[in-house]
């Protein structure tokens, strides 16, 4: 699902009524569908079989065969109402080959027969065939041994899934009472719940079935003054994340308190709708922000998007190379930086590392999407650009004799490539709190949550807003601003970052909707970070009169 | 059987699928589709593929008690059982106060966006296609990054009372980048169909070539606000979030643009220059789409701003009628009035200025006022005494499509394109702007 469909169904976005009707990925299904087991793992290796049998004996000499079972659920509310509770289910197989040195994938939904699924094989291969005349090199695939047959599962407590509708409702009509008592206009929340049931099988000898969850609670809440007709909206803090339901269960050691409260593992969604309520009504009668250079305090409820966009994307070798010169973009990061090992990225106290295998995290899994086994790497290391991120086709260009493990695919129906792992900056080493960071700035600004958001084609230019802006003046907080967004340029960016807080601040924000690739494919990616202070930002006012 | 039914054959399924209905009402979407595509990277195919999909959703109600389940396989037991299932979900769902109930039958205008050129595209005249692109790129020694998506596919609609609605359609988007081997230069083209047939990539290759070369050596200018010309392409991406702010719910609670003070809208109210018209029309020879929304309600030609006024926001049946007005479906399509000059024309008329030829990452800011950034890119040219004089850096914009279309000069002669944020098809003109707001330098090319 691309994130303008997810905005038109859950009726978040601004568009939500003028988009003709894009039809939502994978099926409605009744919720009982979301419990059964799915297809078994015998029949899938059985399927699997069929599929790599066939492609082999039309001429492929490597095979990869996913078949996916893909389980949304989502339930929509606004003020009062119950919109929309949705149950899809998509199910099919994709399978990829290289045949005369070249790639070739195809797709069949409902594949239930070996037919079904050596007729998907056998279109991959003549694909490839058809396209090989337009390869220069054959592809060279980094060696991988087999698994034989293995299994991962997404750690849970709670399987959402097997939550009460009526428990979920209950939550967000009551976030949404709380938020109309406490003075807001409107409010839409949404739940949002994915379980992905993949079965991987290849030529190398893996036989790999993995069970993934991942949850996102949100809310908008508006305000509107109604002398100006102006509006004001606030958004949750939450994070989307890799958890089941359990993230719902509210701790106190999971809050972060101080200017407004902050969450990390549990999220108190009625705690955070009241909030913000009352943050709609500051954020309309707050001072707009003069614009200028400030030193800037980012919460990581922010610092992720940023991470995300500045690092992340930048750091994709599939960039680097050119592979998505036609639409994501290539990358500054160039081959020579790196290879110079002493291209400063960022300050001496700036450590990036990529990871597939952190807990809660949206991007752990146990073996990527071409059955490489997941693991954590740097890439920037006190300061220095050390690393990319790279698949097995790829690998070989960086010097690397393994993959590194972060290929995926949205979907049965899609073929996987490069994706972007967890991109995390690690926690400063020297204890240091948020409160302690903000008395040292003069003149700041210090900001919670994400918000608007955009850069440049090599990741050079960006600007973002937040949910949340205060000033600071002489190390005091001094209210709340609005019309805040900053630009800067990613090295000089990181360069200016002057200090990091340390792990008791270090949580986790992320995306469910990583775009990339064409045709275009979502991801889901954590990022984490504690509070981190970076000097003389350029801000601009975000106010205009019409 | 092929995953594409004929109209007869669709009907036919619909109408199996509801004689097993015991429900109050009944409402049943049929689609089927197949895709192929080919991309390539660094002057070689990358990764393509094709996908087969089909589904079959029934929707039951009881009173204003709703269910919805879907199935992908057509055979007698998998219809039954789908039926049950969706009487059995709405029988346990809570009353849904905004059900409006199926609609009668209606009358629906001829469209078609079917096209047997599309329609019977092979792997190997994908290749033939991307080959002809490459052969140009690859003689003037650049590197090409290209995209060729070709579907095929049906909806159809039928419900209790009787309502059918069908629609066949195909489409073909190619998209190219052509980047110098130094990466100083970068040109781009996307081109939009329903007919393959129309499609000529070595015609479209040769305009992200000259963009390409003619992008190296860009110097930096000063930002601040200069006129612009925006090609098409650049237009679509700023345009396209006035259509989606268009809904009257939002503007009537008082969280949109449209909205005003006091409960009001801006409806009937002009909002830009008396030269800018927006309208869909399924029937556009040049982007056809389907005469019926998924709810079965009629569309014909619908005027949404009509000479700077805006004359519709999207009415939902529930909102229509709590609002005592007719319901208006969003459109299907979205074509904006051009004026008669071509673009060089207009360059020819510019003293200073700026060639904006692509936009990127758009995002909204601030929704009150419609503000958006975004970046330049892929070629950007200064414009001195009527000639492009030499290729320009990026700029970041701040900017609002509304303050953009009431600082309007000139505009030139429609065309179809693809909104590079979206991917939907418009047909709009190049537009000459004043006062465009350019607020920061991007190294990116």
């Amino acid at each position: 699902m691309k994130r303008r469909d997810f905005m038109q169904l859950s009726g978040m976005g601004l568009g939500a009524m003028m988009l003709p009707n894009i039809p939502v990925m994978g099926h409605s299904v009744a919720p009982e569908a979301l419990l059964d087991g799915g297809v078994d793992v015998a029949v899938k290796k059985r399927l699997a079989d069929a599929a790599l049998n066939a492609a082999k004996s039309k001429g492929a000499t490597y095979t990869d065969v996913r078949i996916g079972r893909y389980l949304n659920q989502f339930v929509v509310t606004r003020e009062d109402k119950v919109q929309n509770i949705v149950n899809t289910e998509s199910y099919g197989v994709g399978v990829r080959v290289i045949a005369n040195g070249c790639w070739g994938f195809a797709a069949i939904v409902d594949a239930k027969t070996e037919a079904d699924t050596a007729r998907a094989a056998e279109e991959a291969v003549a694909i490839a065939k058809a396209n090989a005349r337009l390869m220069k090199q054959p592809v060279q695939l980094a060696p991988q041994k087999g698994y034989g047959e293995v299994s991962w599962k997404a750690p849970i407590q709670r399987n959402a899934f097997e939550v009460p509708i009526q428990e979920k409702v209950d939550l967000l009509l009551g976030v949404n009472d709380a938020a109309l008592k406490n003075g807001a206009n409107y409010v839409n929340s949404v739940l949002f719940m994915v379980n992905e049931q993949k079965y991987f099988a290849s030529t190398d000898g893996s036989y790999i079935d993995q069970d993934i969850h991942r949850i996102w609670p949100i809310f908008a809440v508006t305000t509107i003054d109604p002398k100006t007709g102006k509006f004001e909206t606030r958004q949750a803090l939450s994070a989307p994340v890799g958890m089941g339901y359990e993230y719902l269960q509210t701790n106190p050691k999971d809050k972060i308190t101080g200017i407004t409260t902050r969450y990390n593992k549990g999220y108190d969604m009625l705690e955070d709708v009241i909030a913000a309520a009352k943050q709609t009504k500051e954020k309309l009668a707050a001072k707009s922000v003069e614009a200028g250079k400030y030193d800037l305090i980012l919460d990581p409820s922010h610092l992720w998007l940023t991470i995300h966009e500045s690092v992340g994307h930048p750091l994709e070798l599939d960039r680097v190379l050119g592979y998505e010169a036609n639409f994501a973009g290539t990358s500054f990061a160039t081959l020579d930086k790196w290879q110079s090992k002493n291209f400063n990225y960022g300050s001496k106290e700036v450590n990036l590392f990529a990871d597939k295998t952190q807990v809660g995290s949206l991007g752990a899994v146990g073996w990527d999407d071409e059955g490489v086994q997941t693991k954590k790497w740097d890439l920037v290391k006190d300061g220095t650009l050390v690393n990319y991120q790279a698949i097995r086709d790829q690998v070989h260009i960086i010097g690397e004799k393994e993959s590194q493990g972060c290929c995926y695919a949205d979907s049965w129906g899609t073929v996987q490539f490069q994706r972007m792992a967890n991109v995390s900056l690690a926690a400063g080493k020297t204890p240091l709190s948020v409160s302690e960071m903000i008395k040292d700035v003069k003149k700041g600004i210090y900001i919670i949550g994400d918000g608007s958001f955009s850069i440049d084609q090599q990741r050079y230019n960006f600007q973002f807003g937040g949910q949340l802006y205060y000033e600071i003046k002489d190390g005091q907080i001094a209210g709340m601003l609005k019309d805040v967004a900053y630009q800067s340029n990613t090295q000089e960016f990181w360069n200016s970052c002057v200090k990091v807080c340390d792990e008791r601040d270090y949580r986790l924000g992320g995306s469910f909707f990583d775009g990339k690739g064409q045709p275009q494919q979502v991801s889901a990616v954590s990022h984490g970070s504690a509070t981190a202070r970076f000097n003389g930002v350029n801000v601009i006012n975000t106010a205009r009169k019409i | 059987m092929s995953v594409i039914l004929t109209e007869a054959e669709a009907k036919a399924l619909l109408q199996k699928v509801l004689s097993y209905s015991k429900a109050d009402e009944c409402e049943v979407n049929l689609l089927g589709e197949t895709r192929g595509n080919l991309r390539y990277a660094r002057n070689e195919v990358s990764t393509s593929g094709a996908l087969t999909n089909k589904n079959l959703a029934v929707q039951s109600a009881f009173g204003k008690k709703v269910g919805v389940a879907t199935i992908d396989e057509f055979d007698d037991a998998s219809i039954e059982k789908v039926v049950r299932r969706s009487e059995e979900l709405a029988k346990l769902a809570p009353e849904n106060p905004e059900y409006m109930g199926v609609l009668e039958p209606q009358q629906y205008i001829k469209s078609d966006g079917y096209f047997e050129s599309t329609a019977s595209i092979t792997p190997d005249k994908r290749a033939d296609a991307v080959a002809k692109s490459l052969a140009l790129s690859s003689d003037k020694k650049l590197t090409a990054a290209g995209f060729l998506e070709d579907a095929k596919g049906f909806t159809a609609l039928m419900n209790s009372k009787g309502l059918f609605a069908y629609y066949r359609n195909t489409n073909v988007n190619f998209s190219l980048t052509v980047r110098t081997d130094d990466g100083t230069g970068s040109g781009y083209v996307a081109k939009g169909y329903n007919d393959f047939s129309k499609l000529d990539t070595a015609v479209a290759t040769k305009i992200a070539v000259q963009k390409s070369l003619g992008s190296v050596g860009a110097r930096a200018l000063e930002p601040g606000k200069y006129t612009v010309i925006l090609e098409p392409t650049a237009a679509a991406v700023l345009v396209e979030n006035i259509f989606f702010g268009m809904d009257a719910r939002s503007a009537d609670e008082g969280r949109s643009f449209f909205s005003k003070p006091g409960g009001k809208t801006k409806l009937g109210e002009k909002i830009v220059d008396e030269r800018v018209t927006f309208y869909s029309d399924p029937t556009h020879p040049e982007l056809p789409a389907a005469s019926w929304s998924g709810d079965g309600q009629p569309q014909g030609k619908m005027l949404w701003i009509d000479k700077g006024v805006v004359k519709n926001l999207t009415y939902s049946r529930f909102w229509a009628q709590k609002k005592g007005v007719k319901p208006v479906p969003g459109p299907n399509n979205m074509i904006m009035a051009g004026g008669t000059a071509t673009l060089d024309e207009m360059i020819k008329s510019t003293k200073r200025g700026i060639l904006v030829t692509k936009l990127w990452y758009i995002r909204s800011v601030d929704p009150q006022t419609l503000l958006l950034t975004g970046l330049t890119r892929d070629g950007t040219f200064y414009i001195e005494d009527g000639k492009i004089k030499y290729p320009i850096k990026n700029f970041r914009f701040n900017e609002s499509p509304i303050i953009m279309l009431n600082n309007l000069e000139t505009l030139g002669i429609p065309e179809r394109v693809v909104s590079t944020e979206t991917n939907q098809n418009y047909i709009l003109p190049p537009m000459k702007i004043r006062e465009f707001t350019f607020s920061s330098l991007s190294d990116a090319v």
